[in-house]
């Protein structure tokens, strides 16, 4: 069974057809890429994945069920920005992971639990590269450093599903070379299962296993919400020599699109 | 070098912000000299030398009746009624505001009422007040109240709404149920809020005691200076009238500190 499974999915915003009929499933242990021009609902599509949306119709599953219609612990999410909690160390920050999930009742642990906690905490911080900071508030962290901690504090839930919502679009082209590095380090060595929304064709390709293009096909100039975007491309990323050649064809549609 | 690019130096700010108070008691000490030249018993402005006597016979002297002294007795009794009300208002808008700002459904209940409620001129009410509560303590602590926490409960709801939806989306997928994120998230990231809150509103909240004090009270510092007032005692009004701002400034700057030192990170949270 896919982990995702996806089928006849349309979504609608009044009028507006954002997402016209996608059919295709994720399998556990990939890692997409999504792009497109601006406005061709790769974001919408990362929502539904989250929770945040639900989709107008169609079959939406994960793992065989309906997809739950609020964020879950089961999906971790990194955001661009402003998803730290700046009032909680760095170390703090991650450890609230696992203290929501053993306290229901308080949010927080003490005493053996607490420690178990703090270790876990720190490994995941050290494979980040944050072992050095634990007692920084966030808003004393570089940019990327900022990235590391927001990773961090997801994978520290083990989620069955990790999405990236243009997590290093902020950052600057040296940092993101380092961070490039240590998603591809981290999905490698925990099994995870990546999702995620880029406006950096290189950055889609270089990531993924598998890429897909999202497009509108169909425009009406008179009515440009008439018809959804589709999936243009979906390709495979596995043969380097392969993905060389559609990158070139790829970039060509794309940044004529986009511009 | 144009106006705009022009920075005083740390000394030159400081005489240029001591220089409106310097400028201020000049012009006062120039009117209240010419004035009592012309009539030595002249009460409106009174020299700073005649204020001191004043204050030292009659306010800080202990009362030969009972002992107390009645400076010391008017702050303390009117510090304890800003006290308990401007605290009881920072709890309930704390309590109403997160719910409120956070829960939609809390939200299209509650926001309409509390629209109107804090719509009501609460002076309007002291008269309700002091029928229902007696002329006593209750009813002066409860016009601050009621005059306060509408304006709390407004401005926390903004700072609840506030909150960015990644922060709120990332807590969930993190685990947090309404609860928790309440309170691991929103509250403790609402507490110094409430502080810079609670300093807006602290002129609010000295208007109310001192007219609640100005219409029923025994002592108090807005008792006092309507109580000599009738004496045009000015030589008593002005000195309790700085010694209010007074109080008010160190109130403000005193929340301040204890702002920056117990939420360290507050200063720069938008950064994160």
């Amino acid at each position: 069974m896919s982990l995702i499974t996806i089928k006849n999915l349309w979504k609608r915003y009044g009028e507006t057809v954002v997402l016209e009929n996608l059919s295709f499933s994720i399998e556990a242990g990939e890692f997409c890429t999504l792009v497109g021009p601006s406005g061709c609902g790769k974001s919408t599509f990362l929502k539904m994945l989250l929770g945040e949306e639900s989709p107008t119709k169609g079959l939406f599953l994960f793992e065989g069920k309906p997809f739950p219609a609020e964020p879950s612990a089961e999906r971790g999410i990194v955001f661009q920005r402003y998803s730290l909690f700046s009032h909680l160390s760095v170390l703090e920050n991650v450890m609230l992971g696992i203290e929501l999930g053993a306290s229901p009742l308080l949010g927080k642990l003490f005493g053996k639990a607490k420690k178990r906690a703090r270790e876990e905490a720190i490994a995941m911080l050290e494979a980040v590269g944050l072992g050095d900071v634990l007692h920084h508030y966030p808003s004393q962290l570089s940019g990327g450093m900022q990235q590391r901690l927001s990773i961090a504090q997801s994978l520290v839930k083990k989620p069955k599903l990790l999405l990236l919502d243009e997590p290093f679009g902020a950052l600057d082209p040296g940092i993101r070379a380092d961070m490039h590095a240590l998603i591809l380090d981290l999905w490698k060595k925990n099994n995870l299962t990546v999702v995620m929304v880029t406006h950096d064709l290189h950055e889609g390709f270089y990531l993924g296993t598998r890429l897909l293009v999202f497009d509108k096909v169909r425009l009406d100039p008179q009515a440009p919400n008439a018809f959804g975007a589709k999936i243009t491309y979906d390709i495979p990323l596995h043969d380097k020599k392969e993905k060389e050649s559609v990158f070139k064809k790829i970039n060509q549609t794309i940044t004529r699109e986009a511009l | 070098m144009r106006l705009i690019n022009q920075k005083p130096s740390h000394s030159k700010a400081l005489v240029l912000g001591l220089m409106p108070f310097l400028l201020i008691v000049l012009m006062y000490v120039f009117a209240s000299n010419a004035r009592l030249h012309e009539n030595e018993d002249d009460k409106l402005l009174p020299s700073f030398s005649h204020m001191v006597d004043t204050m030292e016979k009659s306010a800080l002297s202990p009362s030969k009746r009972s002992g107390e002294v009645i400076f010391i007795n008017d702050t303390l009794s009117s510090l304890k009624r800003l006290g308990i009300g401007v605290v009881i208002s920072a709890l309930m808008g704390l309590i109403i505001s997160i719910p409120l700002g956070l829960i939609p459904l809390v939200r299209a209940g509650l926001s309409p009422f509390i629209a109107a409620f804090s719509m009501v001129p609460p002076i309007a009410i002291l008269p309700i007040l002091f029928i229902i509560f007696g002329m006593g303590e209750v009813a002066k602590v409860a016009l601050i109240v009621i005059g306060v926490t509408p304006l709390i409960v407004r401005d926390l709801q903004h700072r609840v709404e506030e909150f960015s939806k990644e922060q709120l989306i990332k807590a969930q997928t993190l685990g947090a149920s309404t609860w928790t994120l309440v309170i691991r998230i929103i509250l403790p990231q609402m507490l110094p809020r409430l502080l810079d809150s609670v300093r807006l509103t602290l002129g609010t909240a000295w208007i109310f005691l001192i007219s609640s004090e100005a219409i029923a009270a025994t002592e108090g510092l807005g008792y006092r200076i309507f109580l000599v007032r009738r004496y045009l005692a000015m030589d008593m009004i002005l000195p309790y009238v700085i010694w209010i701002t007074l109080l008010a400034f160190l109130a403000d700057f005193l929340l301040k500190k204890f702002t920056c030192k117990f939420f360290p990170w507050y200063e720069n949270k938008d950064k994160a």
